[in-house]
């Protein structure tokens, strides 16, 4: 570790930073305790100052014990206002922050222009962050607190789960949740303040928040969060490093874990804007399929099992249609065998009978239902029945079939439908005189 | 005659020194379904809690098979009300149900076979097993009660605490959990429900507690269960006691 140069120095130390922000940050996002990160670090900045003059030198150590004692000393005050006073939390949290990091830029200024004339003493690196300024005990200070954050998240893994999950449950068992929680919170806070001259106390928090609530993005587990957080952490603290050169790392390390969030919300799986997006198109297009292939099976129902071809301009009376919808909806059952396509007209394939058949046959199934169950009049039954039919697991709709079979309500036979309750659209001619065969 | 499964004595229980509860005396016999009635801000969940040590005593002690709860916490099964968790929590069904078996696990100790075994009967016993590997946030209202359900039988309790199960549950995950109750029961276990519903006290409870800050009664529900009881526990707030309580919190904050 040594002989390392000292951008592959930084780029380790900002890796592994960024590793156990991750595993901390993890429990601080679920808690929603996320915003004590960003409190420990602005408020951390007196506690820097007094160190540095108390001590005469920049060591890690020295100014993170200073740090911390400062950040502890504004979470007491802000409960203690919070509790005797009618400022609420977030109110409290806001002046607590700001009161001390004022505080820190006065003493800041004023070491800068008394003490250490030439800016020797480093300490506005503390502001923006500057791991070029990173020695190789530094580095070991990082790996030791990282190995211990994993070895506690590790150890405590279940009982952490419980007290984010369900803290009254956790209480009930009699775990001592109050002790818990500050485990989880010391975590979070120790990270902090190793993170401050490497990331600057105004972006630390983003190093807690940014991979964990990416993770959350990607998984429905847990264990699967904390270790992909952890990941995007090591990302940004690498690709900042290696990106940033001959910018202020701390920012460039926080865009690269913002630029990796912001993607992942437009790609993740699930809650991914786009798979979102898509899957509502999706939802839309089979809708309107189906709408389309019910009106042709109405239309030619009554001469089944011929099937003539319908006119264009019979469909489009039928029903309302947008053209270029109709007309792509058209080519695509076209495409899968289920109609053809003449010049005005569209018949059925026996395949396209068969499908339309079962479309109907659901869409007439909720309508029965809603109209002798759920009291729904019968000219609403059929847009009752539009509304939730496409939605529907397969596993209900068997389950009505069953409960409608048991009634007598259902026709027998394999492909028989029920009569359509009401009188179709269009005009008298389509009425449902024909009835199931 | 048998320990009582609960007894509670001189039970108070304040917040911020305003007291919500006076002063409640009550002994319940094991193998019992019991109904805990009362009208809104009566202290229903907050006997529950209580009796839980969730929420600490200004007074009184709990008794579960006549020793302190502290040391019985191990016979204790709960079901807190649906919303007070946050349901788009990471976690699956069964990693939900898993968590009743953390206080008999312990320290460090990770759920292995036999845990997830538990787990899985536990969802069986509530219809949920197809469901176990569903993220929670994908559940409907009933199907998140059977889940907090699953959980407390997998505490494999003698005694269960259930806040408000039938709020905004489905029908079949209100029969289903009425049989689970007869189960349990019969199985020689003591269950008590906060209770909302007054038309199905009678057909679901064989006790009844009924509740208005202070304890009205407490018994069987031929017994307890009459209209003179309902009369004092409905039949308009007890102003005085109210106002009692006003003035202790007012004492606390204006100085």
């Amino acid at each position: 570790m040594i002989g390392l140069s000292l951008y592959y120095k930084v780029m380790l130390g900002t890796a592994l930073l960024g590793g156990m922000a991750g595993v901390a940050g993890t429990f601080a996002v679920l808690r929603k305790r996320s915003l004590v990160g960003d409190m420990l670090a602005h408020t951390a900045l007196p506690g820097v100052c007094v160190a540095f003059m108390v001590l005469g030198t920049r060591s890690m150590i020295g100014l993170s014990v200073g740090a911390l004692i400062s950040g502890l000393i504004a979470i007491a005050m802000m409960t203690v206002v919070v509790r005797w006073t009618r400022t609420k939390e977030d109110a409290a949290i806001g002046i607590m922050l700001s009161t001390f990091f004022g505080l820190g830029i006065v003493l800041l200024t004023d070491i800068q222009h008394s003490e250490h004339t030439g800016n020797q003493s480093g300490l506005d690196s503390y502001i923006f962050g500057e791991p070029g300024n990173m020695l190789t005990s530094d580095l070991i200070t990082l790996a030791a607190i990282a190995v211990v954050v994993l070895l506690l998240v590790f150890a405590l893994f279940k009982e952490f789960k419980l007290v984010s999950f369900d803290s009254d449950f956790a209480l009930s068992q009699g775990w001592p949740i109050a002790w818990l929680d500050y485990v989880m919170m010391a975590a979070v806070a120790v990270v902090t303040i190793v993170g401050l001259p490497i990331v600057g106390v105004i972006l630390m928090a983003a190093m807690i928040i940014l991979p964990a609530a990416t993770a959350r993005l990607w998984t429905n587990r847990l264990h699967t969060m904390v270790l992909l957080a952890s990941m995007f952490g090591v990302a940004a603290g690498v690709l900042g490093t290696w990106l940033g050169r001959g910018l202020p790392a701390g920012p460039a390390i926080v865009l690269v874990a913002a630029s990796i969030f912001y993607l992942s919300l437009l790609f993740a799986p699930q809650r991914g804007i786009v798979s979102r997006l898509w899957g509502e198109s999706q939802l839309r297009i089979r809708i309107a399929r189906e709408h389309m292939l019910r009106s042709l099976y109405e239309i030619v129902e009554t001469q089944l099992p011929e099937i003539p071809p319908v006119k264009l301009a019979t469909l489009q009376q039928y029903r309302h249609w947008r053209p270029w919808l109709l007309k792509w909806l058209l080519d695509r059952c076209e495409a899968n065998e289920l109609l053809y396509e003449t010049d005005d007209a569209i018949t059925l394939t026996p395949l396209g009978v068969r499908r339309a058949a079962e479309v109907t046959k659901t869409h007439r199934m909720w309508e029965l239902y809603m109209l002798e169950y759920a009291g729904v009049a019968p000219r609403q039954a059929d847009k009752a029945a539009d509304h939730v039919e496409h939605m529907l697991p397969e596993s209900l709709l068997l389950e009505l079939e069953t409960k409608l079979k048991e009634q007598g309500r259902l026709p027998t036979g394999l492909d028989a439908l029920p009569e359509s309750p009401h009188a179709l659209a269009g005009d008298g001619e389509h009425g449902s005189s024909g009835g199931p065969r | 005659m048998s320990v009582p499964a609960v007894e509670i004595h001189d039970m108070t229980v304040a917040y911020q020194r305003r007291p919500v509860l006076w002063d409640i005396d009550l002994q319940v016999p094991e193998g019992k379904l019991v109904g805990i009635v009362g009208p809104n801000g009566a202290g229903k969940t907050t006997l529950i809690k209580a009796a839980l040590g969730l929420t600490p005593l200004a007074s009184g002690k709990v008794e579960i098979y006549g020793k302190p709860y502290n040391e019985q916490r191990h016979l204790v099964g709960y079901v807190p009300q649906r919303e007070s968790v946050d349901w788009d929590f990471p976690v699956s069904v069964r990693d939900v149900v898993l968590m009743g078996t953390y206080g008999k696990l312990g320290w460090f100790r990770r759920p292995g076979k036999s845990e997830r075994e538990t787990a899985d009967r536990c969802l069986e016993q509530v219809g949920m097993l197809p469901l176990a590997k569903r993220q929670i946030r994908q559940l409907s209202g009933g199907q998140q009660q059977r889940v907090f359900l699953a959980r407390a039988l997998a505490e494999d309790a003698q005694v269960y605490f259930l806040d408000e199960p039938f709020a905004g549950v489905d029908a079949a995950t209100e029969s289903a959990i009425v049989e689970l109750m007869q189960t349990l029961r019969s199985d020689g276990k003591t269950v008590f429900v906060v209770h909302h519903d007054l038309q199905t006290v009678r057909d679901y409870f064989d006790h009844v507690i009924l509740l208005n800050m202070r304890l009205i009664a407490c018994g069987p529900v031929e017994t307890t269960f009459t209209n003179d009881n309902l009369q004092k526990t409905y039949g308009g707030r007890l102003t005085i006691l109210d106002e009692a309580a006003e003035a202790m919190r007012q004492g606390d904050s204006i100085r």
